[in-house]
């Protein structure tokens, strides 16, 4: 079970604005995490309280470069969970292989404000918005991604099959 | 029911006769692309594992090409670790100092990639290659490190969009032009997760460096990929390479499923400028208002290569960059720079007051090599405008053709060459 405070943003947020390329020549996640949001919030780490707080955001969310960086910048800081209305295929793909919980619900994306206290239940994709009493489900995933996230990541999942 | 040229092309890896949008498929990967900010994490993923196992060295590609020449310590750092990485395994294609080129310039040229490949790369502007006819789509560090490991990958296939050209091109009116165009009316995530292939009179009238201009930026619509089926234009391109590898020809059937078909008469198009801070905040160049600039930059995966440095000294021949504005100008690979030089586009540059760079992604993502300060504008000829993308949060980029940057490069605002 994650749960923990909302933050909120819109649409279309990218990856340049989830961690500058400026900050790529760092594979740390936690060094990155220093400047995550920075190109819309250069306060973002202060605004969280690590692992309790869940980033909710708009369509298409980590739209733009291929940098894994994204996601583990999202890791790194303390962010739990990613709720978002949709998101960019590279960064979907990204989130699941570093084992950063995502999940895809218009109606959750809509439905919870800044501060609202949310609580998720990854299992069963449940989203719960305390603070109003709604309840939301995120789109399952495929059984093959189930079993890449069970796993821990893709690389878990290649070092079995690699080392039998 | 026939099949999309991609979906043909996904099956073939698959093993499959057929595949259906939507199905998860494992299929066999013929390029393997990383470069110097998406290789490290890949690399030190491996050896944290202790995984010395890579399934074909021969189809791996890693070019430093983001931050080099080495901008700082740690870009330095992570070319070394590319670099010691290849030897250690045999990797023949490693490319850095006077060999690199901005990837999606340097494989096509050099025939690493031919029609009818997949390719997958660590890097989201990896779409470039569907423009000799190859399935190309890009991923992350992890999915790449996994198929150095595997030899394969996963994909969802994904539904295909249709997009028909057809009508006569106005005056500087370009590939860059018409994918803006396409972007500006569905959207950055208008062809999310799905294929845009690209027909009609007006695609096959178009150079390779068109085309290549054109796939890069599906990306920039959400596309998984873009695509366009081999003609005798891309044949010749690819014999031309002189590359060992043997193209699979492909098409789509007449019968194949589109999840949409958009048939486009770019009569109407005139020059797009894409606005801050979507590349689909797009406006006819005639329509625009007074827009001063501090910078232009020509270069890029997306129009870093022969045709556009011709297109920016067409302009630029007997002008002056005009006081005040930094022209930087990006050959796409050692070989563009090389034939500017030959076709005295590179004098053309220095009279007019540019600055020639070195073949890198430079300013592009803000790495290095003519990064904004607060409040600065910039003209480019590259692919994304987001917010803080060439530098501070606060500048500006306007995505452009090298026909409009290098008149605005003139004008010191963004204009077009008629207007100068």
């Amino acid at each position: 079970m994650i749960r923990g405070k909302a933050v909120v943003f819109g649409d279309n947020v990218d990856t340049d604005v989830i961690i500058p390329a400026r900050y790529l020549t760092s594979t740390d996640p936690e060094e990155l995490g220093k400047h995550c949001m920075e190109g819309l919030d250069p306060h973002f780490p202060q605004r969280i309280t690590p692992g309790a707080t869940i980033l909710v955001a708009g369509k298409n969310f980590g739209c733009g470069s291929s940098r894994e960086h994204a996601p583990l910048a999202l890791k790194g800081c303390g962010v739990s969970a990613v709720v978002a209305a949709s998101f960019a295929r590279i960064f979907f793909r990204n989130a699941i292989n570093i084992g950063l919980p995502i999940l895809e619900s218009e109606e959750a994306a809509r439905g919870i404000r800044e501060g609202d206290t949310v609580s998720i239940d990854l299992a069963r994709g449940e989203i719960r918005n305390e603070t109003t009493g709604e309840i939301f489900w995120a789109r399952p995933f495929p059984p093959f991604l189930q079993e890449i996230i069970a796993a821990g990541g893709l690389m878990n999942l290649v070092e079995k099959r690699v080392k039998g | 029911m026939g099949m999309t040229i991609t979906e043909k092309i996904i099956a073939a890896h698959a093993g499959k006769d057929r595949v259906v949008p939507g199905e998860l498929v494992e299929v066999t990967v013929d390029v393997m692309l990383a470069n110097d900010i998406t290789a490290p994490l890949s690399i030190k993923e491996l050896e944290k594992r202790g995984i010395a196992t890579i399934a074909d060295p021969e189809k791996i590609v890693l070019v430093a090409d983001h931050n080099t020449p080495a901008r700082d310590i740690s870009s330095a750092e992570n070319v070394k670790l590319m670099r010691e990485f290849a030897k250690k395994h045999g990797i023949r294609h490693f490319f850095e100092g006077g060999e690199v080129g901005i990837e999606h310039v340097l494989l096509p040229e050099l025939g690493l990639v031919v029609p009818g490949d997949l390719v997958i790369g660590a890097d989201s502007h990896t779409c470039t290659y569907g423009a000799l006819g190859a399935f190309a789509t890009g991923m992350g560090s992890t999915d790449l490190a996994a198929s150095w490991v595997l030899g394969r990958t996963w994909l969802r296939v994904p539904e295909s969009l249709k997009f028909v050209l057809s009508g006569e091109r106005r005056p500087f009116v370009t590939g860059k032009d018409l994918i803006l165009f396409i972007i500006g009316q569905i959207g950055v995530d208008g062809a999310r997760y799905c294929a845009m292939e690209f027909e009609g009179p007006v695609i096959q009238s178009l150079s390779m460096d068109e085309r290549f201009t054109m796939a890069n930026m599906a990306i920039e619509a959400g596309a998984k990929n873009g695509i366009i089926a081999p003609d005798d234009t891309t044949l010749a391109y690819v014999r031309a390479t002189g590359t060992s590898r043997t193209p699979r020809l492909f098409s789509s059937d007449p019968d194949a499923e589109w999840k949409e078909i958009h048939t486009i008469d770019v009569s109407s198009i005139e020059p797009q400028v894409a606005f801050p801070h979507l590349p689909s905040n797009t406006r006819s160049v005639y329509a625009i208002p007074k827009i001063e600039i501090d910078q232009v930059v020509i270069g890029s995966c997306t129009n870093g290569r022969i045709e556009d440095l011709r297109m920016a000294a067409s302009v630029l021949r007997g002008r002056k960059v005009r006081k005040g504005v930094r022209l930087l100008i990006f050959p796409g690979s050692p070989k563009v720079l090389k034939q500017a030089e030959e076709e005295g586009l590179i004098k053309i540059f220095l009279e007019a007051g540019a600055v020639i760079a070195p073949p890198s992604c430079g300013p592009c993502l803000g790495g290095h090599l003519g990064v904004l300060a607060s409040g600065e504008r910039c003209a480019s000829t590259t692919n994304r405008n987001f917010i803080g993308r060439m530098g501070h949060e606060t500048s500006e980029v306007y995505l452009v053709n090298p026909y409009i940057a290098a008149s605005s490069a003139v004008a010191g605002y963004i204009t077009s060459p008629e207007r100068l």
